[in-house]
């Protein structure tokens, strides 16, 4: 599983850091998304696809 | 592609209890989650139910939140004002690009990190207004004690205004708010507000603080309308939500006893139960958009100039996401749920709300092993004609005494 991000549509509503901390992370300038872990392991990808479906702008996309 | 042949009704606004949204919207919702709606000013637009069609609207480009353009479905409206258009940095009724600009400017300051960090301020201002109830003695009405004092300082602090200026601010928030208010009282609390700011702004300009404000302020991006109309979206968002969230949660626990006590017993269940409430209570009943061009939704053909009112309400009990949706079940998993909004509108202040209410709503009931409503629930007057939802009052006691 690979995760991709994309920062110019992000409005830092931070769900993805409340949904799976160990993949996302905020800057602390902008607010907005800071992918920690490109590549998470297999265990968290029920998670990463739960931030992905409640990310509000569509911010994050799942690639195999 | 169906052409509806139902009559366009007016927005269904009678609720069933105090903690569920009018029926009428569950029965609009199985019959078509997008169906036709009759404004006050004669215009027709739409009404959505359905949760995955709330949240198609909500991420759509192509539908506006701008002012100017929208029609209000709510029962009360003046009819006769002119919509106009926000002014600078009132970015809640902006279309990217401006919105994505002072969106921007704040995302900054509101990040999960950040408002974990003030959790400490939090539970202190949430301890001195136990003490402080403990020492008036009960009954109480917990709105005036707690509910609304809380986030008010929060926010207070956040944007540093002193806090013996927060009281005169809640009471103009609360009247800016009232939909039945006169249009005269609307206009007055407004100006009320706006001059309260602008000398905020003034003062912070004046002696630079730390504090979201005064961040701004130094940032010497903004000029000062758009710094003064900032900081009045923020309190304007910020108090009357979380308080009623606050409130209306309160009056839930303590009228079903049971998960009052199961919060008691397992504090590590406040983040779920915070979650679930906000699904269940969602106290942003709806929220509008217009749409700028031609589109298709859920089957209908929506037109340029038209307003869909979103039912977050509706959609928060949409049984395909959530089963057993009228059912307060802390154990399900309640992501998803819309009461923040959705989209790049999504409720900037979401963390503070949540740190607030994980911190307010356990803490008063552990202070208060006995704390019970002091009058039956059909008495507590509830803010229908509120664009907000909740409570007006909550008469409460604690102790041996009947109250
Ligand atoms: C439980 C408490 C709260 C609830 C239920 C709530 C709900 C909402 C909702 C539904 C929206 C989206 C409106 C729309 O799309 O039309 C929103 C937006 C917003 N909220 Fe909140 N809110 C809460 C607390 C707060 C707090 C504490 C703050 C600030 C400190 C805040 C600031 C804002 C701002 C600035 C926006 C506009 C964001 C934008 O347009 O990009 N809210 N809120
Ligand atoms: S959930 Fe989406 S919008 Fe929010 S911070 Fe994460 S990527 Fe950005």
């Amino acid at each position: 599983m690979r995760v991709r991000v994309d920062r110019t549509v992000c409005v830092g509503a931070g769900m993805c850091v409340l949904t799976a901390p160990e993949v996302f992370d905020q800057d602390p300038e902008d607010g907005r998304v800071v992918l920690s872990e490109p590549v998470p392991p297999p265990a968290l990808r029920t998670r990463v696809e739960q931030a992905a479906d409640v990310c509000p702008s569509g911010a994050i996309t799942i690639t195999d | 592609m169906t052409e509806h042949t139902t009559r366009p009704t007016p927005l269904p606004t009678q609720r069933p209890t105090p903690f569920d949204p009018p029926v009428e919207l569950a029965r609009l919702r199985g019959e078509d989650p997008v169906s036709r709606l009759a404004y006050p000013d004669g215009h027709t637009g739409w009404l959505v139910t359905g949760h995955a069609q709330v949240r198609q609207v909500l991420a759509d480009p192509r539908f506006s939140t701008r002012n100017e353009i929208r029609h209000d479905p709510s029962p009360g409206t003046d009819v006769t004002a002119p919509p106009r258009p926000a002014p600078r940095g009132m970015f809640l009724s902006h279309d990217p690009p401006e919105h994505t600009r002072y969106r921007r400017l704040l995302t900054g300051q509101f990040t999960v990190r950040r408002m974990r960090r003030l959790t400490a301020r939090v539970e202190e201002i949430t301890e001195e207004h136990l003490d402080r109830m403990e020492h008036q003695g009960p009954p109480l009405d917990l709105v005036e004690a707690y509910a609304s004092p809380v986030p008010a300082l929060v926010i207070g602090e956040l944007l540093g205004v002193p806090e013996g200026d927060v009281d005169r601010f809640q009471r103009t928030v609360a009247a800016v708010s009232r939909v039945d208010s006169s249009r005269e009282d609307k206009m007055a609390a407004f100006v009320a507000m706006q001059d309260f700011l602008k000398r905020l702004v003034d003062d912070k300009r004046a002696e630079p603080t730390d504090d979201l404000l005064g961040g701004l302020v130094a940032g010497g991006e903004l000029e000062e309308d758009e710094l003064t109309n900032i900081a009045f979206l923020l309190l304007g968002a910020g108090l009357d939500t979380t308080a009623n969230m606050i409130g209306l949660g309160a009056f839930h626990l303590l009228t079903h006893p049971e998960q009052a006590e199961a919060l008691r017993d397992e504090p590590d269940s406040g983040p779920r139960v915070v979650e679930e409430l906000l699904r269940y209570l969602s106290i942003v009943p709806h929220t509008l958009r217009t749409a700028l061009e031609d589109l298709e939704l859920g089957g209908h053909r929506i037109r340029a100039g038209e307003t869909v009112t979103v039912s977050i309400a509706a959609a928060d009990r949409d049984p395909k996401v959530f089963p057993e949706p009228n059912t307060v079940d802390p154990h399900r998993s309640a992501g998803g749920h819309l009461a923040f909004g959705h989209g790049i509108h999504q409720c900037l202040g979401q963390q503070l709300a949540r740190v607030e209410m994980r911190v307010a709503l356990p803490a008063l009931l552990t202070r208060f092993p006995t704390l019970r409503m002091a009058v039956p629930e059909s008495e507590v007057p509830t803010r229908e004609d509120m664009a907000i939802y909740g409570v007006h009052r909550l008469p409460v006691t604690w102790g041996s005494g009947s109250g």
